[in-house]
């Protein structure tokens, strides 16, 4: 079965379940393979732990949400805590090297950097971190081409906002490629 | 040329289904996990000359489309729990009133404010018995974001062929999670209108049952005066206290959609064929179900789906017709049995019906529905 299951957590507000969409949006529309996305939140706006879902697959997708998770990213401590309980064996560990700091036991592959730091000194913002995580877990995962994610991203944010996010994908793609050598 | 494709939420979707079908006017108290609707209908009614209103209250929002639909348009409300339950009050009056309505209402944890994030399906038993009296009740539970935009416009259907409010209510997942859609073209899916009369202002009576169980409607503005009250009426709107009148009203009423149940039920059979064991599921919980039977079958269980899409008029017949032949129904749902105990009616004690119950916020999961299917000897 090709289904490819990928969760983005962290905290409300950091923009994950956006990324989620963007990641999803590559697969359906860009890739023309299937896609669902899904999230869960609490009620707060911001803070506490959100997390995104997304799964990708050649065939009709049945079940939403995540069953076995190939790929995570977390954003913060708590999130990492919270949702990499059913990362897969050898699954992928995307994680924001100075926010989570105790790192969950287990065959991953464990790819980690300054994901909002690397926004806010390489790419001018720290409001595009979910980007720069999002051009990490495309590079990761390979789902979805560098093209097609890019296509995706620059559909889905404000005209104004194109170079920023575009620099941003590219940041965070090239950063996890060199990570994952 | 290729139709238009869209990566959309539910609700994005259920809206643009709503527009696809013609409505023209909104009203509403905007509520999580529902919102959407209210927020696009703000933005794309007033581009085709509709109308949005945000009202004061949940019942306001209710009386504001019952209003409107009388002067002939296509109208929505959509609202979650809390909301569904502060409108029912004038459902009832939508109902015996027969004004043509859709109320879309995403399920989430209940009672009262419940959790409004969580997903549930536990507003089934309101969309039949929430109002109080014999009432006719159509409710729609799609599946998919496709799905969610296609019932939208067999819910304004229904509800303008059978002159009745009717409710599509999607779980919080199914409303809040996204999928690819494909738009249909205009005019793909055939639109129905309500039947406007063909007598003159003069002969007009709003229930004149010579017309056939759905009497026509006239909009007001048209120069047909007539009369609308909650009270039970007389063929001409007045309210009337005659026992047959009454009686035969009543029993109309509730006729006129329970005596189509067959144009109104659709459902999908999935591996149905051979099943031995089968799981009657909606919404959400029917895509965990077909997850679920996927890995039995490849396990070599004859496991197979019954999915609803109309959840009212319930589908007693086509479950009794099963009920014979297997050797288990399964009723996943994220309420402590609602679906359950229609599915125990329809199975008249031919076969065990075992239910997977849950209300914790989290959807039911394929591997809880696989581990029932074994259990089924």
């Amino acid at each position: 079965m090709s289904r490819y299951e990928l969760r983005f957590s962290g905290a409300g507000g950091q923009g994950l379940i956006t990324a989620g969409i963007i990641m999803a949006k590559a697969a359906s529309i860009y890739e023309g393979k299937q896609a669902v996305q899904s999230q869960s939140y609490g009620p707060e706006a911001r803070g506490g732990a959100s997390k995104s879902e997304v799964i990708i697959s050649d065939e009709m997708i049945d079940y939403p949400k995540a069953t076995k998770v190939d790929a995570l990213l977390a954003m913060t401590q708590v999130a990492c805590d919270k949702y990499s309980h059913d990362l897969k064996e050898g699954g992928i560990l995307l994680l924001d090297s100075d926010l989570v700091k105790e790192i969950p036991k287990g065959n991953f592959k464990l790819i980690s950097f300054p994901i909002i730091n690397t926004a806010k000194n390489d790419v001018g913002r720290e409001i595009v971190a979910n980007i720069v995580a999002l051009g990490a877990m495309v590079a990761l995962t390979g789902q979805v081409s560098r093209e097609n994610a890019e296509k995706a991203v620059l559909s889905s944010v404000p005209e104004a906002f194109i170079e920023l996010n575009r620099k941003a994908f590219s940041i965070g793609f090239e950063r996890a490629m060199a990570a994952s050598i | 040329m290729s139709k238009k494709v869209a990566f959309l939420q539910g609700n994005e979707a259920a809206t643009y289904g709503a527009l696809y079908a013609g409505c023209t006017f909104f009203a509403g108290y905007p509520i999580t996990p529902s919102t959407e609707v209210a927020e696009i209908m703000s933005i794309e009614l007033p581009k085709i000359g509709g109308k949005f209103i945000q009202m004061e209250d949940e019942i306001g929002a209710m009386a504001a489309i019952l209003g409107a639909s009388l002067t002939g348009a296509k109208v929505l409300d959509s609202t979650s729990g809390p909301g569904f339950s502060l409108k029912q009050e004038l459902i009832g009056m939508g109902c015996i009133s027969e004004i043509p309505c859709v109320v879309y209402n995403v399920m989430r944890g209940g009672p009262s404010t419940g959790m409004p994030t969580g997903p549930s399906q536990s507003d089934v038993m309101c969309a039949k018995w929430g109002t109080h009296g014999d009432h006719p009740a159509i409710c729609l539970v799609p599946s998919t974001v496709q799905e969610l935009f296609e019932e939208m416009v067999r819910a304004f259907n229904l509800s303008e062929k059978y002159r009745t409010p009717v409710f599509i209510m999607p779980d919080e997942i199914v409303a809040h999670m996204r999928e690819r859609v494909v738009f249909p073209e205009p005019g793909e899916i055939p639109l129905i209108e309500r039947t406007t009369p063909t007598v003159s202002p003069a002969d007009y009576k709003p229930y004149d049952t010579s017309f056939g169980d759905v009497p026509p409607l006239a909009a007001f503005g048209s120069g047909y005066k007539f009369h609308v009250t909650s009270l039970n009426k007389a063929q001409d709107g007045f309210p009337t206290t005659k026992a047959e009148l009454v009686q035969a009203e009543e029993e109309r009423q509730v006729r006129k959609v329970e005596g189509n149940a067959d144009d109104i039920i659709e459902f999908e059979e999935y591996q149905l064929d051979d099943a031995e064991v089968v799981v009657i599921a909606y919404g959400s919980t029917a895509r965990s179900a077909r997850y679920a039977v996927n890995v039995a079958r490849e396990q070599g269980i004859k496991a197979g789906m019954f999915r609803l899409k109309t959840f009212w008029p319930f589908p007693y017949k086509q479950i009794t017709a099963m009920a014979g032949k297997v050797k288990g129904f399964i009723t996943p749902e994220m309420n402590l049995g609602m679906c359950f105990g229609e599915v125990e009616r329809a199975a008249q004690g031919k076969v065990p019906v075992i239910g997977i119950f849950r209300v914790d916020g989290e959807p039911i999961n394929p591997d809880q529905i696989l581990d029932k299917i074994k259990g089924v000897k």
